[in-house]
Formats: C-alpha cells, structure tokens, sequence
C-alpha cells in the first residue's frame, strides 16, 4: 500500500516536474509574446468596441460601421485583395511550372536555381532604382514598347501600376516557393510514377491524377506563405512610389499608417480586428479545401 | 527520340532565357555604381528629377538604361564609405537593429522549439496552433497591439519599440520546432541513458543536429528584417534612427549619383550570407515543407 503511494506520487511528481520543466523553456518566448503580442491584443478588442479612451462607453459595432463606411478603408482593402487575387495564384502556378521543369533533367539546373533564389537574398530597396529607370513614363520599357510599334505606358501613373507591383512581388517570391515544390516533387513515391509511365500514363495525367494529389499540402503551404507575402507589398509599392501612390495601389498599409498618424485609436483597433477575423476565415477556407483535396492520398 | 530532345532544348533556352530576366536588376544596379556622377545624371536625371524640377544640369530627354557605364569610377563608393557619414550611419541603424532581433530571436526561438518538441499535451498543441495563427497574422495586424504597448512602456519612437516586437515574432518558433521534431527520439533517449540532463541534451543533442536549420532561419529572419518598412516607419519617430530600406525610398535628385553606390553595400550583407549559406538555406526551405503538424 505504501509504496503504491509513493510510485504513484513520484509518477504524479514526474509528470509535473515535466510540466513545470516544459514551461520553463517556453517562457522567454510565451512572455514576450504575452507582452509583445496578446496582452495588448486584447485592449486592441475593447478600443475597437468603445467610443474613445476619453469616453469608454460600449458602442458595439459602431467603430466597424464607421470603418466600412471610410472610403480610404474600403480602397485599401479592395486594392490589397486585387492584388492578391492577381499575384497569389500567379506565383504559385509560375513556381510549380518552374519546379516541374527543372526537375526534368535540364543542364545547368543548380545555376538556376541560384538565379532564380537570389531575388529573395537583394533588399527590394536596393533595387528599387532599376524598376524606377524601367517602368518610368520614358523609361526602359517604354523604349522596347515604342521600337516595336506599341505607344508607351505610364506604368506607376495607371491602371497597369498593379501589374507592375504583380512582377516585381514574382520577381521577389518565385524562387522561394520553387524551392518548396522541387522538395515535394522529389518526395513523390517514384514507383507510383513508374506504375503510372507503363499503364500508359502521359506526362500531362501524370502531373494532375499523382503530383498535384502529393503536392497539395505545400500547394496550401506556398498559398499560405505568398498570401502573407502579398499583404507585406506595401513595401515594395511604399518605395516604388512613396505615401502617395497612384489610386490603385493604395494599401490597407498605407491607411494605417494615415490612422495612425491621427492616433485614431478606435478606428486603428476595428481594422485590425477586421483583418484577423478575414485572415483566420482565409485561412480556414483553404485548409478545408487542401484537406478534400488531398485526402485520397493520406488515406 | 529527337521530338523529345528538341522539347528539351526548348525548356532550357525559355528557363535560361526567364533566369536572365531575373538576375536584370541586381546586375544593372551593380553596373550601374560605377557610373560617374555625370553619367547618372545624362541617364536618370528625369526620374529623380520629377520631385523638383529644375535640379539637374544636364539631362538627356529620355530614360536610358545601360548596361556598362562609359567611363568606370569608384568614386561613389568613396563617398559613400569614407566622405558621407550620414550613409554609414543609416547602414548602422539597420545593422544595430536586424541583428540583436537575428540573434535573440533565434536564440528564445530554439527553448522555445524544444519545450513544443520534448513536452507535449493538449495545452502545448494548442499553443503551439496559437503561435501559428499568430505567425500568419500581417504586419497590418500586430502593428496595432506593438504600438499601443510601446506606448505604455513609454518606448515608442526608440529603437526598443521596433526591437522587442522583432525579437518575439513567432516565425522562428515554428520553423525551428518543425526541424527538432525531425530529430530521432532514439537519439534524445541514447543521451538520457548515458545520463544528460535536460540542459545537455539541449545543448549537445538538440542544437547540433539543427544546426543547418539555425542558420538558414537566421538567414530568412535576417532578410525580412533588413528590409524592413513598416515598423520603423510608425514606431521609430526620428529621421535619423530609420534603417537603409526606408531611406532608400525618399532618395532625391542631389542624391541620385550616389544612390547606387548606397544601394550596392546595403545589399551585399545580405548576398554574402547568401552565397556562403545557400546550401543550408535550401536545406531549410525544403524542410519548412507544410504548415500542418
């Protein structure tokens, strides 16, 4: 009896001394993050739902109606989700193209990939003064443009400014996510493919019925990661053109940054509820659509 | 048999063709530096002109891209290391603030990677989904929270505001639990066998076998930081503390000799980290693979 008692205590003293010892490597980091990140989270949730800091009275929904009603909000999010909608699914189809076709054995392969990584490496900012001399009214571009008949663009000052901003993110973000798929197309069971090559299978059912089943967690992986990338382009379009952009490229960026010039508390804390709440739904949508999609092959 | 080898021909000249593309504007901006002062200005005069006319001196009435200068000089660089210290000083600020958040980041990332790694529980798969969630999260979002708390500590507008929010991001947390959960237990148990504490199992299991994980996190961590726009652009106040990648943006017509030249240094930390580390950094990406499990 006694010495069930005392197994079953230095059990019950493992098992927390392994709690306990747990938490400890984890609290630099979760205390930081408590300070840094969700601690003033929550505050972020109450100045959304009350009048002023001045004034805390309950309002509800008052700040997101105020919000929606706010041109500038609505421009930047309608901008920022064109263009995602424009730049997410490119640059994933564009670096599976590009994984598939290294794959096949070309010459010179490890060249490319350097070549096509070393974007990722050089600070947009260094660069910045190339895209300016190439997209410029009379730039480079607008040369090549002109010498084969076509009139030239003001690229940075119309309707194709996104279009601009969509290259320079691919430019950027390909050969990050080529990486990403040439690792899973080489995880892919060879016998399956060989199977597959002798049943009579072309290249083309090859890649839709085998590698596009295997592929599809870092499909979800690489959409993830370039749908953060493509909020992060304020960056890019911040030193193309500076606080003041042509219309079509103003981002939600670029309104918080105007909130927050004014210290508009209440207003800055709706946007930023808004997009969590629109981050976890995208989010959720595409882990539920990569785990339909990908099941018969974890099963 | 010759279809299939003209096929291949063809891929290999449209993927060189698409590399050469890719590698355009790091080249020119490299070529670029070595322009005189004048030759920059007969080039792109017009470009950096176009925020107050009138500055340049001579200007040619287009925008010509080149890929060689006429005349090849060092001169900007000279500026730019020795006779200008206000660049020197914008590449400190940046220095002063990407690697104390390289480092520390990293280094609570790795306890933190092995507390999700050896203790696991309802409680800690739950956090670790926080920290997930909290990782894909846009700057638009944690902005918010980073300010309103630099304000209570009374740090905003200082260097701490942007430092402290870096050193915490939860990008590294997770990648680096996903590579020590690749480690084999059998090793983790061998050195609890010959009786390594948790401390050494830590230091001599844990770190060595992610080695090239830690390097190529850091590599990432660095690259995101060193350009970064946002955070410094609402949490630092002055002029003088913002790092290169924001300057480089309001760069203007007296400065645009130079601001090759400036934009060469600033991007060859960044490129040597690269070219002594690819592999590792490949090694990584290729690993990070999914951000299930």
């Amino acid at each position: 009896m006694n010495t069930r008692v005392k197994n079953y205590m230095r059990k019950l003293n493992k098992r927390q001394r392994e709690t306990i010892n747990g938490f400890l490597w984890l609290a630099p980091s979760l205390i930081g993050v408590g300070i840094f990140y969700i601690i003033p989270y929550f505050s972020v949730i109450y100045y959304s739902v009350i009048q002023s800091p001045l004034n805390p009275n309950f309002v509800f929904l008052d700040n997101f109606i105020s919000l929606f009603q706010n041109r500038a909000f609505m421009d930047g999010a309608s901008n920022t989700l064109r263009f995602s909608l424009m730049a997410v699914p490119l640059a994933v189809v564009l670096s599976l193209l590009l994984a598939l076709i290294l794959e096949a054995k070309i010459p010179l392969k490890s060249y490319f990939r350097t070549f096509f990584l070393s974007p990722l490496m050089v600070p947009v900012a260094s660069v910045i003064l190339i895209w300016q001399v190439l997209f410029h009214p009379r730039g480079a571009i607008n040369e090549l443009l002109m010498f084969f008949g076509f009139s030239g663009i003001d690229w940075m000052q119309s309707d194709q400014s996104l279009l601009v901003v969509v290259i320079l993110f691919i430019w950027k973000n390909l050969g990050f996510f080529m990486i990403l798929f040439m690792a899973a197309l080489s995880n892919i069971p060879k016998d399956i493919l060989e199977t597959a090559e002798t049943e009579g299978a072309g290249p083309i059912r090859q890649l839709v019925y085998i590698k596009l089943r295997y592929l599809s967690p870092t499909l979800l992986f690489v959409t993830i990661l370039s749908l953060i990338n493509s909020f992060k382009i304020f960056r890019e379009v911040y030193l193309l053109t500076g606080a003041y952009p042509y219309g079509d490229l103003y981002m939600i960026q670029h309104f918080m940054n105007n909130v927050f010039q004014t210290l508009d508390y209440q207003r800055l804390a709706a946007a930023a509820v808004v997009m969590t709440l629109a981050m976890i739904a995208i989010i959720a949508i595409l882990f539920l659509a990569e785990n339909r999609f990908g099941r018969d092959v974890e099963e | 048999m010759r279809k299939r080898y003209f096929g291949r021909t063809a891929l290999f000249i449209i993927t060189a063709a698409f590399a050469l593309l890719f590698l355009t504007p790091t080249v020119l901006t490299i070529t670029n530096s070595f322009m005189t002062q004048s030759e920059i200005a007969a080039n792109y005069g017009m470009i950096f002109d176009m925020t107050r006319p009138g500055v340049g001196t001579y200007v040619a009435d287009s925008v010509n891209l080149k890929l060689m200068p006429d005349i090849i000089t060092v001169d900007q660089y000279a500026t730019v290391l020795f006779r200008s210290p206000e660049y020197i000083g914008m590449i400190w600020n940046s220095i002063i603030l990407v690697v104390p958040i390289v480092v520390f980041q990293v280094g609570i990332a790795s306890f933190a990677a092995y507390s999700f790694t050896r203790y696991r529980g309802k409680f800690k798969n739950f956090l670790f989904f926080f920290y997930i969630v909290l990782m894909l999260m846009p700057y638009q979002v944690t902005i918010v929270p980073n300010f309103l708390v630099a304000d209570w500590l009374g740090i905003l507008g200082s260097r701490w505001a942007v430092l402290f929010p870096g050193i915490f991001a939860p990008f590294s947390v997770f990648l680096l639990t996903k590579f020590m959960r690749r480690i084999p237990t059998a090793l983790i148990e061998a050195a609890k066998l010959d009786g390594a504490n948790e401390w050494q199992i830590f230091v001599k299991v844990c770190i060595p076998q992610c080695r090239s994980a830690l390097y190529s996190i850091a590599i990432l961590v660095f690259i995101d930081y060193w350009n970064m726009v946002e955070l410094p652009l609402i949490l630092l106040d002055s002029r003088d503390a913002q790092p290169m990648s924001v300057f480089l943006s309001t760069i203007n017509a007296e400065e645009a000799g130079i601001a090759f030249a400036v934009a060469v240094v600033y991007m060859i930390p960044p490129l040597l980290l690269f070219l002594h580390g690819e592999e590792a950094l490949v090694e990584g990406i290729t690993h990070s693979g999914s951000v299930k499990g």
